[in-house]
Formats: structure tokens, sequence, C-alpha cells
């Protein structure tokens, strides 16, 4: 069985190609963007940044929230490529490191020409006699529960990521059929849902993303954000199966397991969907003017296209490519839609943090696609090196017998 | 329908199940149905049966629900009865969106219960013919379709090497009828003939 993996040269050199393009993205944004004197572009440098790491960040994770919610249901359909979320999951440090550091630079260093920060606001326009509502909301959004809530947050999930590969690591030198390790990660994956569910699902992107509208408020953000990252984690799960299947590994993974794969994109698209609408239409009913300026700013003004095609491409072509049984068994499909939900969530986490500081005057332009490359390359190279490092089919799972036959 | 004669096998055992319905299938019977007491993973396949299209028609009645329900709001608040509601827009599409989306779940579930029961043919009030009586407690029991030239002989011959624990020759009714189960005398005073 064919079960190492090794990096090929084409590989190794696409992911060191987008590194250095995204190096030279920054350098160049650094230059450009940063030493500039135009605040929206000072602002945009550091956006841009904060965008792609946070997004980088959250889909990551998702691997880890799979595997522990997965080894807390018994479920054996994910064993098969379970290797795979672990690499992913043992690589959310290097984002989280850089997503920390960029929050940390925003909050401590980003002042604008009036010495405000006009990313998050809070840092310095919660003051008496500045602004009111920000000062009404300072026992939350101030710098010590920013920085504290970032750092330990961050801490335990790059833990957790790589607790659960070491741990199925150390299972495959246990002796055989012996349950103590299985029991031990049972527990702490309750832990981490915990964990989890504290971070992801309710403080994390309040502070880090909602905060920067700071004025406007809604308490579903979190599942919001969490949704978006869900689908496109998984989609980022699928895509390493089915690039490590084209190269000969995984031969466990069947049709059964991508349809499971399909499931879960077709399924969380449709949950952002429902959660997505939740949020809007009580806020367009109700119409009132502290809701409404989120989505006005957003649908009406000049973000109107990426609202509209986030919307088709994370509902309409989910719903309308992989509803039916044999889309969600085809590999080209599952592939083009994995991209494209990729994609289409990177573009929703872009209208969620750009339409306050930039205004109008926003552009997807070399510096966005620039990082985002930059990031991907990182992402490609870090998870391709963790696969190498042992066998790519989990020897010894308890669970291993089962999801060889397992029919979705 | 059709009143036909059948080969009836009882089995009781899932492991010889399996094996005999590939048996029968490759001598050339053609199996009317198999009767089980639960839902047995992968007897389908052994029968060879397609995967149903019930999804398909599932996909239309979910459509047609949105379309009544788009339909038929946007009439009402559009042209039949136009009220301004808090200064909203008459198409205030958004506003629809939870009855649509109810409808279209309500037009696919009901429609997706009927087709599957006129499928099964099964219906409140509705009778089948009962192969064997055990076939809802302990027994797998496999019906065969038996025609004029088959010899009944070589047929329960047969299914007695498949390791059947009993057969039988019936002549029944081969779909479903609405009514009383007075329908089934006249067969058992045939089956009483044979």
């Amino acid at each position: 069985m064919n079960d190492r993996f090794e990096i090929p040269g084409r590989l190794r050199n696409t992911s060191l190609f987008l590194i250095a393009i995204g190096v030279i993205t920054l350098i160049a944004g650094v230059v450009c963007l940063l030493m500039g004197h135009d605040d929206i572009e000072r602002a945009r440098f550091w956006l841009v940044l904060l965008h792609d790491s946070i997004f980088f960040t959250l889909i990551t994770t998702v691997s880890i929230f799979i595997m522990a919610a997965s080894t807390l249901a018994h479920g054996a359909w994910i064993v098969a490529y379970r290797r795979v979320t672990e690499a992913i999951g043992a690589n959310v440090w290097l984002f989280a490191t850089i997503a920390g550091a960029v929050l940390l630079l925003i909050v401590f260093t980003f002042r604008d020409a009036h010495g405000v920060n006009t990313i998050y606001q809070w840092v310095t326009e919660a003051e008496p006699g500045k602004d009111k509502i920000l000062l009404g909301k300072k026992a939350f959004l101030n710098k010590g529960m920013f920085v504290g809530f970032t750092l330990i947050t961050f801490g335990l999930w790059s833990y957790f990521g790589r607790y659960f590969r070491a741990m199925s690591i150390a299972q495959e030198s246990a002796p055989k059929n012996d349950t103590r390790l299985y029991w031990k990660v049972f527990r702490m994956a309750g832990l981490f849902l915990l964990v989890y569910a504290l971070s992801q699902m309710s403080t994390g992107p309040w502070l880090w993303i909602m905060s920067i509208q700071a004025h406007w408020y809604s308490t579903l953000f979190s599942w919001y954000t969490f949704a978006s990252s869900f689908v496109s984690g998984m989609s980022l799960i699928l895509l390493w199966v089915v690039y490590l299947k084209n190269q000969g590994n995984l031969e466990l993974v069947t049709k059964e397991h991508m349809h499971d794969l399909g499931k879960f994109m077709f399924a969380f698209s449709i949950f952002w969907t429902y959660l997505w609408f939740s949020q809007y239409m009580l806020q367009w009913y109700a119409n009132i003017p502290d809701e409404t300026v989120f989505i006005k700013l957003r649908q009406q003004g000049p973000y109107s296209v990426i609202f509209y095609a986030n919307f088709i491409i994370n509902f309409c072509m989910p719903i309308l490519i992989i509803m039916s049984r044999p889309s969600k068994r085809n590999y080209f499909t599952l592939t083009f839609m994995a991209m494209f939900i990729i994609f289409g969530h990177w573009l929703d986490f872009y209208q969620m943090i750009m339409p306050r500081p930039l205004g109008e005057h926003w552009h997807i332009n070399w510096y966005e696609i620039g990082i985002f490359m930059g990031f991907a390359g990182i992402l490609i190279f870090s998870v391709s090196r963790t696969l190498t490092k042992s066998s790519l089919v989990p020897n010894n799972n308890l669970l291993l017998k089962e999801t060889i036959v397992h029919i979705s | 329908m059709a009143i036909k004669k059948f080969a009836v096998a009882a089995y009781d055992d899932e492991n010889v199940l399996f094996p005999a319905v590939a048996k029968v299938r490759r001598s050339g019977y053609k199996i009317h149905d198999v009767y089980t007491p639960f839902a047995v993973h992968g007897l389908d396949e052994a029968l060879g049966y397609k995967s149903t299209d019930l999804h398909i028609a599932g996909f239309i009645y979910g459509l047609c629900g949105t379309s009544t329900a788009v339909g038929f709001i946007s009439w009402i608040y559009c042209s039949d009865w136009p009220i301004n509601y808090g200064g909203k827009p008459h198409f205030a599409l958004p506003a629809w969106i939870p009855i649509t989306f109810e409808l279209t779940v309500l037009f696919a579930a009901v429609g997706m219960t009927l087709t599957m029961c006129y499928l099964n043919q099964i219906m409140p009030g509705v009778k089948k013919h009962v192969f064997h009586p055990r076939q809802s407690d302990d027994m797998f029991v496999m019906a065969i379709e038996l025609n004029n030239h088959t010899s009944e002989e070589a047929a329960l011959a047969f299914l007695k090497t498949t390791g059947a624990k009993e057969t039988s020759i019936q002549t029944a009714e081969a779909g479903w009828w609405y009514g009383r189960w007075d329908k089934k005398e006249p067969y058992e005073a045939l089956n009483a003939g044979v």
C-alpha cells in the first residue's frame, strides 16, 4: 500500500513560488502602501493582512474542530483521510502566529494622521468626550481583553492542533486494540469543543472582525463566520484529499468518503445562507438605523458587487451544482465547487472586514491577490511537509476497519 | 393488476439469503420481491435495483412549493390587495422567504411521502398479498415469478438447494388492491386445487 507521501517537485516549486510572490508583495506593500502618506492605503495594507491571516487561521482550525467532533461521535467516516485533517490542524500555529502578530501590530502601532486607529476605532476613540457608544462598550472592547483573548485562543488552538496529531501518531506504536489513547483523545476532544465554542463560535469573531465596525452588532455574527469558515475548511480538506488521491495515495478513500465531504459542503453552504439571511432579514424588517448601517454600506454602496457575488457563489452555485447525489460523488464537480466555495467565502470575509475602514476605496488588486497567494503557498508548503512525516494511513486506529467498509 | 404464479422460499438467516439471491438471479429466475422483517443493508444492491429517482421528484415538488408561495403572496400584496406595511415595498421578497421556505418543505415532504407510498405500494386501506405469515416476524421471504412454461417442481427443488427452510407454490395477485381481503379467497381455492 502506498501510504507514504513524498512531495512532488512540482508541488514544492509551486508552493515556494507562491511564498516568494507573497513575500515580494509584502515588501512592495510596505514600500508602496505603508510608507506612503495616504491613510486609506496604509489601512489597506493592514486590512489585507488581517483579512488573509484571520481567514486562513479560521479555515485551518476547522480541521481540528471536525476531528474533535467526529471523535466525540465515534465517527469512522473521517478516519480514511484523518491524516490530512491532522496535518492541516497541526499547522494552525503558523497562521495563528501570523494572525496574532498582525492583530497586535494593528492595535498597538496603526494610527492615521490624526492619531486615530481607523481599523479598530475603539482603541483610540473610546474616551470620554470622543465616542459615547464606543465608551459604553469599553468593558469588552479594550486592549487588555483583546490581547489576552487573542493570545489565549490562538495558543489553545495551536496546542490542540498539534496534540491531536501527536496522539494519533502515538496510537500507531501502541499495543494492538489498546483503547487507552482513544478515550484520552475522546476527553480532550470534548474539551476542545468547549474551547472552540467559546472562541470561534462566540467571542473571537466579535473581537477580531465585528469590532472593526464597532457601532454595529449582531449576536449571530460569530455563528455566521463559523459557518463561513467551516464550509471553506471542509472544501480545503477535500482539495487535499483529491490531490493526494491523484498522486496515488489515500487508497482507502473511496467515493463514499468523498460523498460525505460533498454532503458537508452542500449542507453547510445552506446553513451559511440560513444564518446570513437570518441576520439580514431581521435588520431589514426592523429598519432601525443602528442596524441597517451595516447592510446599507454593503448592499447599496460600492460593495454591492461583492455582496451579490457572495450570495451567488456561496448559495446559488452549491444548491444547483452539488445538490444531486451523482455530483457529490464526482471528483470534478466537487473540486470545482470546493475552489469556488473557498473563493466565495474569502470574498465573504472581505466584505465583513473592508467596508467600514476603506469605504468606497476598495480594490481587489495586485496587493490583495499577492498576499492571498503567499498565504496559500505557506499552507501548501507546511501541510505537505507535515504529511510526509508519517504514514497517510492511520495504522492501528481502532476505527480503521469501519472506515474501510464505510458507506455514506 | 395481474394474477400470477409464484414459487416462494422462506429463509431464516440473512447470511443464507444473500448467496441465495445471487444464485437465483444467476440461474435466470425472475425475483418478484424479497420481504424482510427489518431493513437489510445491501439487499437492494444484491437484487440489482437501481437507485431511486424519488429525490428528483422531490426537487420538482419543492420547486412547485416555491413558485406557489412566491406567486400567491406576490399576487396578494402586489395586485389583489396592496397595503403599505411600514414603508416596505409591495414586492417585499425578504419578508416572504420564511413562508416560501415552509411551503417548499411542505410540498416536497408531502409529495415525496405520497410518491414513496405509491412506489412501494403502501397506503392506508390498501392490501397486498402476504406470501408468508412470518415475513414480518423472523423469516426472510423470497418470491419468484413463474410462468406457464416453468416447471414448479424444478423451481421448488432449486429453491431447496439455496438453503430455504420452507417452500411453496402460490397463485396470487401481484400488485396492490383497494378494498377488503375477500379478494384473496379465490386464490386460496385455486391453491387448494393445485
